[in-house]
């Protein structure tokens, strides 16, 4: 058996453990346009932050590749599937052979046009080692960035180069910050924890052009001067290969729950899936890294021969910045639970039985517990629904359920 | 109202360099002995609260706790000491008769300890229990003197029925009610697995321990409490409890506090009202009577299960234990005024009664004299404290031992005599659930277990020393004893000679 | 494998465990050097109603979502099934914390990293401490599968 696996990160490798844990014999491929070992892709803005070394980002041990038998062909670009020949075509014109093929191929960023920005030399994306590793070289405590998009991108961004360079302005279209990921009252939060940090926040505008390689100016007339851009509008999923050979793609590549696209042998997960949204029973990008392990895993097993899907994929984010931290899951929608003191902020979000989502700023003890409730769909009226509000306990579950979690191997 | 003349009896002592404050003394004390104290960021204790149960200084990781007697003294008087006055005290503070737990602590002679035993030198050569063959199973009820063969000669199967002891040792009378749910279970499952057995005491048989019967002695006590049809059949024999070492001449008290829905329901009492069981029995004014009650009983079971009568050793207890010996009892329960209890009157507990050894050696003697002592077997409780006391006790003509003081010991129990209020730390005088859940039985049976078998091993040791292999052989061989520093009545008593005498 | 169970029938609510557990997991000679401190146990009492109580650890999941979800691949199951976690890589995110359905892994002493239980073997104990030092065998390690 013949294994292909585009891509490099989170779901390829979690894929070629699944295979390996089922399949000892058959070769597996991997190609990446990247030459870096693979590492967790999250970990770049912690990098410039100085968290973590270059020596620590691997995200297997250094022998992941050796101990699983994996030929890797890193530095190479696929450009065509061909699945009824099933080949992949490289750049350089090899022609890979493939029995089953796994399109883990993540995202880009995203860059809406805008005048002038070829004028702006020093311009960077912020998704890769090698975006972060340039961006590196660039900074400088007499630099002025200026950071487009105040998404998790672009925020994680600011945290890991706020304190080597000298002044940092974000601007959105949105009117708040993580628009994605918080309500207005917790956007409002972190705004304002960042803006203590010194942090200068535009909202509710966006650039109109780029005047000169160092001004933008913006649609509100303001003229903002900087010496770096960091762009980090949003991203798009790598979905070309997949359609270009007739597979069904939306802003994904369209999955069923054993992330089978609808081309056959061809798998597709992580950043560049469109899979199971478990809440809302929807086929959407969960661009999210642990959504990624997961599904990558289940390819890894249905291509090697074990039927298993993954059903339980569902929005969620631990996100901190300088030391305070944010956990969100779920959907906010239904009746709201609120605590609010000066430095916690905490809402659950339940409706027909369920908890549907929460947000978490501050004491984010534990809160995996409320991750599982959403994760499992928990009936309300099995727990202690009164208690667990208040703080995430096991206590809240019955004597039976909780004898299975103590007591049993889980 | 409290009472401002008496200083407490112990002090908590804590090592302020080794306390981390983890307050794990305070979680533990049901008496609420200690807590943190905010204003000077440490944790103290309250002395006058405390019982002196150990179970602070035995949980603390950093062993920062110690408890100690009180300094406190009043003026030296012999005759008015500290516990005396105090105990003018308290009741001129409350009016009420004076109530204590466990046996007697007074400073009466200990006569086990005045007592040697013999070993084998040159001419009977002891024996080694490690290389060769040492029984101690005993069987305990009546033996017949002769047999008895049919008119083709076979022997009569007539035997009495019999309880079959791995070991001389069991376990005596605790009640469901006095002791916890999970004491009880500790007890019964340590007897099934020592091959000996436990006793339910006043208090009947919890639904849950049914299972463990073939060990089970069940008691029938003049409160009748637990009584009926399937609790007589459930056990392997029946004891009748005419009295108790620890409070001879009256009967039980189970304050209503223990008293738990649970132990309403198995004891067939009011819950919360305390269970005070009659003095005598109503119905046993003389041996007659108590005949009356034994075949009752042995009609009720099928004559199946041999009948113990318990009585406390007291002053004529040798023509008492004669009377029973006719009277169709199995076995005779001797318990010495040492033994322990739940609750008694102090005065009682401390002033009523003679010592288990006296009662043991004139039992036997008279029984033999009279030509009756197979009629019975003897067992003897009241502080059995040892395996040299379980030997010694055989010597002096007991078949088996009762103890329950040790039992308890090895459950955890440290001996701070407050049973009676029912929070034991414990978790075995208590019906507390958050209490009594302390005691786990898989780890207070093993201890049981880990005891006896102890113990049975040293009486092994003890024998081989002796020369001899069978328990049989020990039973009433006095002159494997001698005395010291007793003098002429306490060893004509105890039938033996004096350390020193030879054959 | 080996795993911690607690059953909460035997559960005194002593958090002897959490002291246990702290100490084990740092240098002092002496428990009384724990005098002062604030403590950061991988295992924690949950105290709840009607006087029952029971210790919380990790459950070492064959199916870790934990591991699954680290971000730094600085969680990982080793040769034996148990979850380990590697803090020179974990850069503090909390997606353990986020995912960890038992509430079983924290952040560790100065909110830097997270932590768990990793059954004593990362220090000297042997058997972990909280298990040798339960005073009701409420905390047992067995193999049950």
């Amino acid at each position: 058996m013949k294994y292909v696996i585009i891509g490099n990160s989170t779901a390829a490798v979690n894929a070629i453990e699944a295979i390996r844990e089922i399949d000892r014999e058959g070769s597996i491929t991997v190609l990446s346009d990247e030459k870096h070992f693979s590492y967790g892709r999250p970990l770049i803005s912690y990098y410039l932050y100085g968290k973590i070394s270059l020596e620590n980002m691997n995200y297997k041990g250094l022998d992941f590749y050796e101990k699983n038998d994996v030929t890797t062909l890193l530095g190479v670009t696929a450009v065509k599937i061909d699945s009824e020949k099933k080949t992949v075509l490289l750049e350089d014109g090899r022609e890979i052979e493939y029995d089953k093929l796994l399109v883990a191929t993540g995202s880009r960023p995203f860059v809406p046009p805008m005048a002038g920005l070829e004028k702006v030399k020093e311009k960077y994306s912020f998704m890769k080692l090698d975006d972060a590793l340039s961006l590196e070289k660039a900074l400088g405590k007499d630099k002025n960035v200026l950071i487009i998009g105040a998404g998790l991108i672009g925020l994680k961004c600011l945290e890991g180069i706020l304190d080597r360079v000298g002044k940092v302005t974000v601007v959105d279209m949105a009117n708040r910050v993580l628009p994605s990921i918080l309500d207005e009252e917790g956007s409002l939060i972190i705004q304002k924890q960042l803006e203590e940090k010194g942090v200068t926040f535009i909202l509710n505008d966006s650039v109109a052009e780029f005047s000169c390689g160092t001004q933008a100016l913006l649609k509100s007339g303001k003229a903002l001067n900087f010496d770096i851009l960091v762009l980090a509008v949003g991203v798009r999923a790598n979905i070309e290969l997949v359609k270009d050979a007739g597979g069904d793609c939306e802003r994904g590549i369209l999955t069923d729950e054993s992330q089978k696209t609808s081309l056959p042998d061809i798998y597709a997960a992580g950043d560049c899936a469109a899979s199971l949204d478990y809440l809302t029973n929807t086929k959407k990008v969960l661009a999210l890294l642990p959504n990624a392990a997961l599904q990558g895993r289940t390819a890894g097993h249905n291509m090697a021969g074990k039927e298993e899907t993954f059903t339980q994929g569902i929005p969620m984010n631990a996100i901190g910045f300088f030391g305070s931290h944010v956990m969100t899951a779920g959907y906010y929608e239904g009746e709201v639970y609120e605590e609010k003191t000066s430095s916690t902020y905490k809402k659950l979000f339940y409706r027909d039985n369920l908890l549907k989502g929460f947000i978490i700023i501050g004491d984010i003890a534990r809160a995996g517990i409320y991750t599982s409730l959403i994760r499992n769909k928990t009936p309300l009226d099995t727990i202690d629904f009164e208690l667990i509000k208040k703080q995430p306990v096991l206590a809240a579950f019955s004597k039976e359920a909780r004898a299975k979690k103590l007591t049993e191997r889980v | 109202m409290s009472d401002i003349f008496i200083y407490p009896e112990y002090e908590v002592v804590r090592d302020r360099d080794a306390c981390i404050g983890c307050r794990v003394c305070e979680r533990q004390c049901a008496n609420e002995v200690h807590r943190y104290d905010e204003v000077l960021g440490r944790m103290v204790a309250d002395s006058t609260k405390c019982v002196n149960c150990h179970r602070c200084v035995c949980l603390c990781p950093t062993h920062a706790l110690k408890i100690k007697k009180s300094e406190d003294c009043y003026r030296d008087n012999a005759n008015w000491d500290y516990q005396t006055v105090n105990e003018v005290y308290r009741q001129a503070n409350s009016g009420g008769v004076l109530l204590s737990s466990m046996g007697n602590p007074k400073p009466f002679p200990i006569y086990w300890d005045k007592i040697l035993i013999n070993a084998s030198q040159v001419t009977n050569p002891p024996i080694d229990p490690l290389r060769e063959p040492m029984e101690t199973t005993v069987y305990l009820g009546k033996h017949n003197n002769e047999i008895e063969r049919d008119g083709n000669g076979r022997i009569k199967n007539n035997l009495a029925p019999q309880l079959k002891l791995k070991v001389p040792v069991m376990f005596s009378a605790m009640s469901y009610g006095s002791i916890s749910y999970n004491a009880h279970e500790s007890l019964a499952r340590a007897a099934s697995e020592l091959g000996t057995f436990y006793n339910t005491g006043e208090g009947g048989l919890h639904k849950d321990f049914y299972r463990y019967g073939a060990n089970t002695i069940v008691q029938v006590a003049s409160g009748r409490f637990g009584v009926y049809k399937d609790y007589l059949d459930a056990g392997a024999a029946i004891e009748i409890k005419m009295g108790q070492g620890a409070k001879p001449g009256i009967g039980g008290h189970l304050p209503g506090k223990k008293i738990s829905a649970s132990v309403s329901e198995t004891r067939m009492t009011p819950q919360g009202i305390d269970a005070i069981s009659p003095a005598p029995h109503h119905d046993i004014y003389s041996i007659e009577d108590l005949r009356q009650l034994i075949y009752s009983l042995k009609e009720a079971t099928g004559y199946k299960k041999p009948v113990i009568v318990k009585i406390a050793a007291v002053h004529n207890c040798a023509a008492i234990a004669s009377g029973i010996a006719r009277s169709g009892a199995d076995i005779i329960a001797i318990d010495g005024f040492r033994g322990g209890t739940g609750a008694a009157p102090t005065r009682i507990r401390d002033n009523v009664g003679i010592p288990i050894e006296l009662a043991l050696a004139s039992i036997d003697g008279r029984l033999r004299h009279e030509g009756i002592r197979n009629n019975v077997s003897l067992i003897v409780g009241g502080s059995i404290r040892s395996a040299a006391d379980v030997v010694k006790a055989i010597a002096l003509g007991a078949d088996a031992c009762y103890i329950a003081t040790a039992a308890v010991l090895a459950m955890g129990c440290h001996l701070c005599r407050t049973c009676n209020q029912g929070k034991c730390n414990w978790g075995i005088a208590t019906q507390q659930p958050d209490l009594v859940k302390r005691l786990n039985p898989d780890i207070a049976s093993k201890r049981l277990v880990n005891l006896v078998s102890a113990w049975n091993h040293e009486i092994q040791e003890i024998m081989g020393g002796m020369g001899i292999n069978s328990i049989e052989a020990l039973r009433g061989n006095r002159l494997m004893l001698r005395g010291v520093g007793l003098n002429e009545t306490e060893l004509k008593i105890l039938g033996i000679r004096h350390a020193g005498e030879s054959l | 494998m080996k795993r911690i169970y607690v059953n909460e029938q035997w559960c005194l609510g002593c958090h002897l465990c959490e002291y246990e557990c702290a100490f084990a997991n740092s240098n002092l000679k002496e428990m009384y050097h724990l005098k002062g401190k604030s403590i950061f146990p991988k295992i924690h009492v949950e105290d709840a109603a009607d006087g029952i109580h029971y210790a919380v650890n990790c459950r070492h999941c064959q199916e870790a979502i934990c591991v699954k979800s680290c971000i730094a691949g600085a969680l990982s199951r080793d040769e034996n099934g148990m979850v380990v976690i590697d803090q020179n890589k974990c850069v503090g995110c909390y997606t353990c914390v986020l995912v960890c359905p038992f509430g079983a892994v924290m952040p560790a002493e100065g909110g830097k990293v997270a932590q768990k239980c990793e059954l004593c073997t990362k220090n000297a104990c042997g058997t972990p401490n909280c298990v040798a030092h339960c005073p009701n065998n409420a905390i047992v390690f067995e193999d049950r599968g």
